[in-house]
């Protein structure tokens, strides 16, 4: 059998005492996209914080597994080496430091920890080009500090950008689409979908259906009060949009996520 | 201005024609909370300077007095007209008490415990060449990354090294002296070059004008004498290397910098001092002078001895630095790093008097464990068109506290006079605090003053989007604050810029829970 890419067991979480996540249960094959959506303040980003392990945050209960190992084992920065890359919702500004010098850290960070070779300042370059090319991303964006004076819109084709360099085994993108006109959707959606392969796994957290138009996912989550009430297929997202998510009816018993 | 601001998260930005004279305090509160993941840890001391040379020394018994005073001239065999310039200074002294302005704590010195002369014995017929100076004292700078001998010296700087009292040696003299340059001890000046010294000494830092500089005055002991001859660039950078070695000991030195029209240098300094539980004194005196189209650039990382981590022992840092542009389209640029010492007082300035001259200040100031800083510059506007520039970042840890303090001045003569200050502060932890206190009168209307202030907590959201890229915590702490001095560290020449960064990695590297 497979070993789950992600295994997320009856995980409850709190912030400065607040409860937040009360028994999240979620299961990602390699290879397999799973969309988690919601209304504002369910929890959504605070499942992604958990998963790549921002120390605000305390696991009062459950387990999450990557790859089998205990994730919450792992420092931040370890879990990163491993595999879990977030692209965040609100992506920080890091005044003095250019962007590339910051993402050169990063990709040899991750490498070193991997057991590969660090790159050389070429290699570097030539691999930021490449990959800048599957987000459209303006290269010269790259010299000015990381994500001061960006756009809305270039800093979350950067956060896709920075994926395609890390490498990751799972992407989790909290609102990636959100504030995007169409064309901007478009272009992240393509770079989401060209990191697609048979072992890397994603959740895309979104508030709209029609990212799910762009990157088709292999599942649908509906997350409410910090717990997942609702699972099923593509359709579920197009239901939300029609109904609200006032209008789904809590799964009933026979569904496994509950 | 004056009112306190609490979102230290979100960096404020403040801009503001003039200024009256007030103070913007900006702390932060919140000391019985749990630290942040960055502080768990208690400091460990990491000054790895801290080595004492054991060595010979001939001293002056502890305590001033007239006797000292005379004492140290004899030692230096000065001309009379210097022994009566320290003893005028010195009885101004005792009519004299110690500034409590300075936003600090701490004991202060006894002066009858201090020494205030000390030199290494093999050194006390004066300075030899450098060939035959004490293998100790070439060790002690080796050690501390300065070679003294040419062969290996560093490419392109030449270095004067004062060891507590006095100067070991100085290296590229000669090659220095082929374009007129003279570079070398105060102490030496006084015979080689006594018109200059006499002519320029306390002129742009008087012997009256504050408490440590007119102690400086009556007691110092060496540093090092520039000059710079008409329309000559320095051809390398000129270093002086710092070292406080023997116990309660007090270094007093001055430094006389001279640029000639036209003439141009470079010119850095360096400071490190043994780990001892008691406070030592360091109170030095600096005076640049730029004429007509002169360009001085003083740069220093000063590195004493910070203290242990409960604020135990340290240097005390009370030092007078000014320059005067004196000539039309002259420029005097500070850049200062400090790490080090348990208390630093120092205001490097510039007069601007002639047209269109140009003075500067960038500064990084770090604080840690008890660390104080009150640090800052005064820019005073004289001549018309003249412009100054002050760019300060003070980073606070532990229960480090920095303050920035400056004044602006425009006077009613200084036409189209510009400044520009932009003062940031970086908090690590809830234990440490910042202060600026920006004083800026402006008497002449067709001047623009411009003031910038920030504050930011080095913050978890920051650590935390380096670590999911996969930083260390520690690389990423380095690298915020790299960033955040990256104004500053451009201004420093090449290889100071080097021992900066790896200055402030050191002095931040147990501040990572
Ligand atoms: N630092 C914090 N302190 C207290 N409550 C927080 C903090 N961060 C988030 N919350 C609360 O947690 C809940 C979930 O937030 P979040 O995970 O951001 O939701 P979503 O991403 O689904 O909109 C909200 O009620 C929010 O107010
Ligand atoms: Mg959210």
């Amino acid at each position: 059998m497979t070993t789950p890419l992600l295994e997320i067991t009856n995980l409850h979480a709190s912030i400065e005492g607040k409860q937040i996540l009360n028994g999240v249960n979620l299961t990602i094959m390699p290879g397999e996209v799973h969309s988690i959506m919601g209304p504002n303040g369910s929890g959504k980003s605070t499942l992604a914080s958990v998963i790549a392990g921002h120390e605000a945050y305390e696991v009062t209960e459950g387990s999450i597994l990557f790859n089998g190992i205990d994730l919450l084992e792992l420092e931040a920065d370890q879990r990163a080496c491993a595999g879990v890359f977030l692209a965040f919702q609100y992506p920080v500004e890091i005044p003095g430091v250019s962007t590339k010098f910051f993402l050169k850290a990063a990709v040899n960070a991750i490498r070193k920890y991997r057991g590969q070779e660090e790159l050389d300042a070429m290699d570097f370059l030539d691999m930021v080009e490449e990959k800048a090319k599957s987000v459209s991303l303006n290269i010269d964006l790259l010299d000015r500090n990381v994500n001061e004076g960006f756009s809305g819109g270039e800093k979350k084709r950067a956060e896709v950008f920075q994926m395609a360099m890390l490498d990751p085994l799972l992407g989790v993108l909290d609102e990636t689409d959100s504030g995007l006109d169409i064309d901007a959707l478009k272009i992240v959606a393509d770079g989401v979908n060209q990191l697609r392969t048979q072992d890397r796994g994603f959740v895309i957290i979104t508030h709209y259906q029609r990212l799910l138009d762009f990157i088709v996912p292999d599942f649908v989550h509906v997350l409410k009060d910090g717990v997942i009430v609702k699972s099923g297929d593509k359709s579920l997202a197009l239901e939300l949009e029609e109904k609200g998510y006032a209008g789904i009816e809590a799964c009933k018993s026979e569904c496994s996520c509950a | 201005m004056n009112n306190q601001a609490n979102n230290i998260n979100d960096p404020k930005k403040a801009v503001a024609e003039s200024l009256p004279g007030g103070g913007m305090l900006l702390s932060s509160s919140n000391p019985v909370e749990e630290d942040t993941a960055l502080l768990k840890e208690t400091f460990k001391e990491k000054y790895k300077w801290g080595f004492v040379t054991d060595i010979e020394a001939d001293s002056a018994p502890p305590g001033l007095d007239e006797s000292t005073i005379a004492f140290i001239s004899a030692k230096k065999d000065e001309p009379e007209w210097l022994l009566e310039w320290r003893l005028r200074a010195y009885r101004h002294w005792l009519t004299m008490e110690e500034p409590e302005w300075a936003h600090l704590t701490y004991n202060k010195p006894n002066f009858d415990e201090i020494i205030f002369y000390s030199a290494p014995k093999s050194l006390a017929d004066g300075p030899k060449s450098l060939d035959e100076v004490d293998p100790a004292l070439l060790e002690t700078y080796k050690k501390l990354g300065i070679p003294l001998a040419e062969h290996a010296a560093l490419a392109g700087v030449a270095v004067d090294a004062v060891f507590d009292s006095v100067s070991v040696g100085t290296t590229f003299k000669d090659k220095l002296e082929e374009v007129g340059i003279i570079f070398c001890p105060i102490s030496e000046a006084v015979h080689s070059h006594p018109e200059l010294v006499k002519k320029y000494l306390g002129t742009i830092v008087p012997y009256s004008d504050n408490y440590y500089a007119t102690l400086n005055s009556a007691v110092f002991t060496d540093g090092s004498f520039v000059y710079i001859p008409k329309g000559v660039k320095c051809p390398m950078d000129l270093s002086t290397y710092f070292r406080i070695n023997a116990k309660s000991t007090g270094q007093f030195e001055r430094t006389l910098i001279i640029a000639e029209e036209g003439a141009s240098v470079s010119y850095l300094e360096g400071c490190t001092a043994p780990m001892r539980d008691e406070n030592q004194l360091h109170a030095a005196v600096v005076e640049l002078i730029a004429l007509d189209d002169a360009d001085i650039k003083y740069s220093t990382v000063q590195n004493w001895y910070p203290g242990d981590e409960n604020g135990v022992g340290g240097i005390y840092n009370f030092v007078t630095k000014r320059g005067k542009c004196q000539g039309d389209r002259s420029r005097i640029t500070w850049t200062q790093v400090e790490t080090g010492s348990a208390v630093t007082w120092k205001y490097p300035s510039c007069i601007l008097l002639g047209d269109d001259s140009v003075g500067e200040f960038y500064s990084v100031a770090l604080t840690n464990n008890y660390q104080q800083a009150d640090t800052g510059t005064k820019m005073i506007h004289i001549g018309k068109n003249t412009k100054s520039t002050i760019i300060s970042k003070g980073i606070s840890a532990g229960h480090g506290q920095n303050i920035y303090r400056g004044l602006v001045r425009i006077q009613k003569g200084a036409e189209n006079a510009r400044n520009y200050t932009q003062c940031d502060s970086m908090l690590m932890g809830d234990r440490c605090g910042a202060h600026t206190f920006p004083y800026i009168e402006v008497k002449n209307k067709t001047a623009k003053a411009e003031h910038e202030a920030s504050t930011s907590k080095i913050g978890e959201d920051q650590l935390f989007y380096c670590n999911q890229r996969g930083i260390s915590t520690e690389d990423a702490i380095n690298m915020i604050v790299n960033g955040f001095c990256k104004e500053v560290f451009r201004e420093l020449p090449m290889e100071f810029a080097v021992e900066a960064r790896r200055l402030l990695e050191v002095s931040l590297e147990s501040s990572v829970g």
